[in-house]
């Protein structure tokens, strides 16, 4: 059933394998779900062929929002900008595995939609890390 | 037992229901009524001079007449039909405190409002210009009386304050600060939506001049809610909205209104919820408010106790004091979000998040947090298996146990 997608997700976020910050990432993306107090910042190293680097993401939430994030930086690692341009939201949600309910599912894409974003910024060639969009740094 | 009134629960009979803070569920009272009404004698009210006609009207008024008594009145024309009691919060800030008000007042509110009765608030201070005073909550979770004083003798022209805490369960001394109000002249607008299925209410007794409440949290159908307001005050108010059954008479140059409380209803109104209204109130009073305050009461400190016993729980709110059945909480290690949705699936029904309440949140330095409120239906099983599946949750979210299927199904 969905137990083994419900243990994977519990492990994602009992142990994230890609929590934190990177040193110097090209690009620094965040989002929030007001409404749920899930808040997550995403860290990108891309270099110039366009190929992730490094992924990393920190901030809070409930365990689907970290998990999902988790995840996703798994997958977006050594992907090139064009493969995870392909990725698309059915892909992020079978990552996860479960049925996701109209709220829940807000959790589930959050991280999703912090990197579509800033792959759509990266694309422009919008200025990367500052100001963080004019919310407050990540604490540490 | 009040469960077996519920047809949900015979829909979904391991159901256990605790939000009911946010809408209750329907008795089958209520549900006959609008059945009834609709497949028997449907139509609209005031204007078709044909028995169906003059019949829905005469239930109509009937409902207002039933509401006014429920609310001790002193007449039915102060009692307005709206679809809930934002709209009612909303039609008082425009109707009687854009007019009214200007940059010299005052609105005094408090940290504890739902958005619904601080919102329109905030918009108004900033059309008028008038400031907005805010009074903070005690570290115990009541109001603060002393600033309340302190405030309201300041100078006061609206005080506009809930009698329950959709959060915190605090029940606020409503005559007393009406009458420390009414010294400086203020208008007291009390959100009644948390107390109306709960505790009695007497608007004259309590001295409001404004009190209003939400069909759908007491029982009775979505889409109709409450403005009872003080005749003297309704009468000097222009309409909120303008349109059908509101005239007197129409013409290109003048156009004259009917008399609250028709003024305010513009619009066919929700006849059908109005009349279901009067029976969801029947119900509670059939069931009658000793027995309804015995019940909860008595749910309230199982659920209190049992949460107290749980490592990592804090519970926000009063201790010790009159607090209506509702607790909101936090668990040390563990998201909101997670314990509702764990719940959720074991068929427990409980909410999640800030509860139309984001700045008490804030004040008190809280992220979104879990509630669980009790209604009529409730049992103490109902409470019991929701303690135990709180206790579940803790395990498997901090680790202490993995998910297994029997963790997760009853």
């Amino acid at each position: 059933m969905d137990d083994i997608y419900r243990q994977q997700i519990m492990d994602h976020y009992q142990h994230p394998r890609h929590q934190g910050e990177l040193q110097n990432p090209t690009r620094r993306e965040h989002d929030s779900n007001p409404l749920c107090g899930d808040s997550i910042y995403l860290d990108l190293n891309i270099d110039d062929e366009g190929t992730v680097q490094d992924c990393r993401f920190h901030g809070e939430g409930c365990s689907i929002s970290q998990a999902a994030a988790d995840m996703l930086c798994h997958v977006s690692r050594g992907k090139s900008i064009s493969d995870l341009a392909a990725f698309d939201k059915d892909d992020m949600l079978k990552l996860l595995g479960i049925p996701l309910g109209p709220v829940r599912l807000k959790c589930g894409l959050l991280a999703y939609k912090i990197l579509k974003v800033a792959l759509v910024k990266h694309a422009m060639g919008t200025d990367g890390v500052e100001p963080h969009d004019g919310l407050k740094p990540p604490s540490q | 037992m009040s469960r077996a009134d519920f047809p949900i629960f015979n829909a979904h009979p391991e159901l256990i229901y605790l939000d009911s803070a946010a809408t209750t569920q329907k008795p089958q009272a209520v549900v006959d009524a609008l059945s009834s009404f609709y497949s028997k004698s449907y139509a609209t009210v005031h204007r078709g001079v044909y028995p169906m006609g003059e019949r829905a009207t005469e239930l109509y008024e009937g409902a207002r007449a039933y509401v006014a008594e429920f609310l001790g009145a002193k007449s039915a024309d102060e009692v307005v039909f709206l679809r809930n009691a934002t709209e009612a919060l909303n039609l008082v800030a425009e109707a009687w405190g854009r007019p009214n008000l200007g940059p010299k007042d005052r609105i005094v509110t408090t940290i504890m409002e739902h958005h619904s009765n601080f919102l329109p608030w905030q918009r108004l201070a900033r059309q008028t210009g008038a400031e907005l005073v805010v009074l903070p909550v005690t570290g115990n979770g009541q109001l603060d009386m002393e600033a309340a004083r302190r405030e309201l003798q300041a100078g006061a022209s609206v005080l506009a304050v809930t009698m329950v805490s959709n959060v915190l369960g605090t029940v606020n001394p409503i005559a007393c600060l009406a009458a420390m109000a009414h010294a400086q002249g203020a208008v007291v607008v009390v959100d009644g939506a948390q107390a109306v299925a709960h505790r009695p209410v007497n608007v004259t007794q309590m001295e409001a001049d404004f009190f209003v409440f939400s069909g759908h949290k007491a029982y009775a159908p979505t889409g109709i809610g409450v403005l009872w307001g003080r005749s003297e005050l309704l009468a000097q108010m222009e309409p909120f909205l303008v349109g059908g059954e509101m005239v007197n008479s129409v013409s290109l140059k003048k156009t004259t209104f009917l008399d609250p409380p028709h003024r305010f209803e513009a619009g066919t109104p929700a006849v059908a919820e109005a009349i279901a209204l009067k029976g969801a109130l029947e119900y509670i009073k059939n069931i009658g408010f000793d027995s309804i305050l015995g019940q909860e009461a008595a749910l309230l400190e199982l659920l209190l106790t049992g949460l107290g016993q749980i490592p990592g729980v804090s519970i926000l709110g009063p201790e010790g004091h009159l607090r209506e059945g509702l607790v909101s909480f936090l668990m040390d290690g563990v998201h909101p979000h997670d314990i509702s949705g764990f719940l959720g699936e074991k068929g427990i029904a409980v909410r999640a998040g800030f509860h139309c309440a984001q700045p008490l949140h804030e004040a008190l330095g809280i992220p979104a947090t879990v509630r669980a409120s009790i209604g009529i239906y409730n049992t103490e099983d109902d409470v019991r298996t929701f303690l135990r599946g709180l206790e579940d949750a803790r395990a498997l979210f901090t680790g202490e146990r993995q998910w297994t299927t029997s963790t997760a199904s009853r």
